[in-house]
């Protein structure tokens, strides 16, 4: 890879401490327009005014059941939609005031699900990957992409001059993946990136992605639906209910123990993997409910078993957990002032 | 034992013909006993979905070929025709699918197609057929069934509209019921509601089943017996403890790590290098050995062995003869 290309998007601004990303009350609304006026006649809440932080260097996983937002959130970091409000820091800089879009796409890159839907048919697998240094003015894009095809395990002399077609699932995988790394982003966002894949395929991809943030210094964000996965590649976890951030917080503090009933669930969902002891019983009924006219206060009240009145009706906020400092979750149960019946009792002192 | 088995294949060969030949399932033995709940466990193309649709003689007449014997409950299923073929379908075997959206139909509403399988299959008049689809609504546990019965497929979530599609399933009753990835489109908390529902429902009804999946975790949350495949073949069959707990085949063992389950963070995963073959020509030696970290010449020259290793565990690797 060129480290004499290095410039905006590439270079360590704001120093280790600052954080690469901060998304501060991001919000998504979509209309749903119907009728012969085209009037919009209802809204789906996919992101309500979610914030977090990306640390340089680490991996942030995204958990969530569809609908939940995750991929909106994806789509909203890196400028494929735009932000009804919020804002969008990257390494210090506000996006729209102090970069500008193109600026904040060197840096971040993205690697879609659908491995063939995200390659342009007519293009060759080298084409395809020196498109985005062509257009950002490099010299020799056909040699950063033939170096980077090799770097994700592809034999330049026999990929380089097919087409996308004439690969396989995990082979057009690791094309995108180079593409995305083709402008040497510092963020990288991995939207459902293996879980197309099959296991064995799946596997050697994530072996990839960790040898390449090894080796680039790159940081992640990792969206899944798939918490081994999740919990294997992920430094710290974030959990999204509808549209909201419901709980965050490291993945071993979180894989241990879950403070949201929501987490819980998600992580009681999940198969046994022991034939002798098979799961007994399903930790939440229903399907998550539509994200166009979401439940007041707390999201979850209407699938969690310790729902009360005041669940209704005070959305919990995202506060402080247990003893860590980095551990947060936004219900009512963990507030020791929120009335609720079973909420945690202040310690005596 | 002298039970009839309920589904037995033997040495089943499924070609496809076209522009390219595939060899997709190659020498199949397999059999399923009344009431047992059965995982056929495999990774895109190794013919696990193949193998459904043989039960039910959905593959396309004119591209496939077939060889061997397809039994189901001792008819020979390659035999039927006509109305014998019909009754078959839906009345002794029935399948469920991955996106219940694609396979019920839109413009009925979802009573309406429950009760016509059931006049059809029973000869009952609409209203009986009415009462059968609302009682099987109130066995998938669908609220407010009587509301249910009347509302079109896209009004319900993709949870709701797998519980009606396997009381559609299950209207009739059948023998055998075949599920092809049920629980693949849907979300994590919906995926064991409906795991959980299958396993009580495979009892109340004393029927066979046969669960197609490509996820270790749900095959064992389910089935009594796993059978993985590789290739159009079986590698390795046994109960699920078992095929879990004491993996033989360098395959099984390569998809077990890759599940993750107990996975160390940053630790180097033990990945099967390459991909599946590409089934143009038949197997004549084990499909899995140019993957295979223990390969020897053995296994490029001659098909494997299936090996019995203890109670119904059995093993087709050639690795597996010097230590029985």
């Amino acid at each position: 890879m060129s480290k004499t290309e290095a410039s905006f998007g590439q270079t360590d601004r704001g120093g280790p401490h600052q954080p690469l990303i901060i998304a501060k009350d991001l919000k998504k609304h979509f209309p749903i327009r119907s009728g012969l006026l085209n009037r919009k006649t209802a809204t789906v809440h996919a992101v309500d005014g979610i914030s977090f932080e990306v640390q340089k260097g680490e991996t942030l996983g995204i958990v969530g059941e569809s609908g939940c937002g995750k991929s909106t959130t994806a789509r909203l970091l890196i400028g494929l939609i735009e932000l009804d409000d919020g804002s969008i820091i990257y390494d210090g800089d506000a996006l729209g005031t102090d970069i500008k879009l193109k600026e904040l796409r060197r840096g971040v890159q993205m690697v879609f699900q659908d491995s063939y839907a995200s390659l342009n048919p007519r293009l060759t697998i080298v084409d395809s990957i020196a498109f985005g240094p062509k257009i950002h003015g490099h010299a020799d894009p056909s040699g950063v992409a033939r170096g980077l095809m090799g770097r994700v395990g592809l034999d330049p002399e026999r990929f380089a001059e097919r087409y996308p077609h004439e690969l396989s699932g995990g082979q057009r995988q690791r094309v995108n993946i180079a593409r995305a790394l083709a402008l040497s982003p510092r963020l990288v966002i991995l939207d459902e990136a293996v879980s197309a894949l099959d296991k064995s395929v799946e596997a050697q991809v994530l072996n990839l992605l960790n040898d390449l943030k090894e080796e680039l210094g790159l940081t992640y964000v990792f969206i899944s639906h798939d918490l081994n996965v999740v919990r294997y590649i992920s430094d710290r976890v974030l959990v999204m209910y509808l549209g909201e951030v419901v709980e965050v917080g490291p993945a071993d503090a979180i894989y241990a123990k879950q403070a949201h009933p929501y987490t819980a669930s998600l992580f009681a969902a999940m198969p046994s993997m022991d034939p002798d002891n098979r799961t007994e019983e399903p930790p939440l009924a229903g399907d998550p409910p539509n994200p166009i006219d979401p439940p007041t206060g707390c999201r979850f009240h209407t699938r969690c078993r310790f729902a009360e009145d005041i669940c209704s009706k005070t959305k919990p906020k995202l506060s402080v957990i247990g003893g860590s400092e980095r551990h947060l979750a936004a219900c009512h149960l963990q507030d020791t002032t929120s009335g609720h019946s079973q909420a945690l009792k202040e310690v005596a002192e | 034992m002298s039970v009839v088995p309920l589904v037995e294949f033997e040495n089943l060969k499924v070609r496809f013909k076209g522009e390219r030949t595939v060899h997709a399932i190659n020498g199949l033995n397999l059999s399923l006993q009344p009431g047992e709940m059965l995982g056929l466990l495999g990774e895109s193309g190794s013919g696990k979905s193949v193998t459904l649709k043989t039960l039910l003689r959905l593959l396309p007449p004119k591209r496939s070929e077939l060889e061997g014997s397809v039994r189901v409950n001792g008819t020979d299923v390659m035999s039927l025709s006509g109305k014998a073929l019909a009754r078959h379908r839906g009345g002794e075997v029935s399948m469920i699918f991955q996106e219940p959206a694609l396979a019920l139909d839109p413009v009925y509403t979802v009573g309406e197609q429950i009760a016509e399988t059931v006049m059809r299959h029973k000869g009952v008049s609409r209203v009986a057929a009415m009462d059968v689809a609302l009682d099987m609504l109130t066995r998938v546990r669908i609220p407010s069934p009587e509301r249910r019965l009347k509302t079109y497929p896209h009004e319900m979530s993709g949870g709701m509209r797998q519980r009606a599609m396997i009381a559609l399933a299950l209207s009739c009753r059948p023998k055998l019921l075949l599920a092809d990835e049920p629980t693949t489109a849907l979300d994590a908390t919906v995926q064991i509601q409906i795991l959980l529902l299958l396993r009580e429902l495979q009892k109340e009804f004393g029927m066979g089943v046969i669960f197609v999946t490509h996820d270790i975790g749900v095959a064992v949350e389910v089935s009594d017996r796993i059978a993985v495949m590789y290739a159009g073949n079986l590698v390795e069959s046994g109960t699920a403890a078992e095929v879990i707990k004491n993996p033989r085949h360098p395959y099984t063992k390569g998809l077990l790590a890759a599940n993750l389950h107990g996975a160390v963070k940053g630790q180097r995963l033990d990945a099967i290098p390459g991909s599946p073959p590409a089934l143009e020509t038949a197997p004549d030696a084990c499909s899995f050995a140019d993957r295979c970290p223990q390969a020897t010449n053995r296994c490029r020259s001659a098909l494997p062995p299936v090996v019995d290793i203890s109670g119904q565990h059995k093993v087709a690797c050639v690795l597996e003869t010097a230590n029985v």
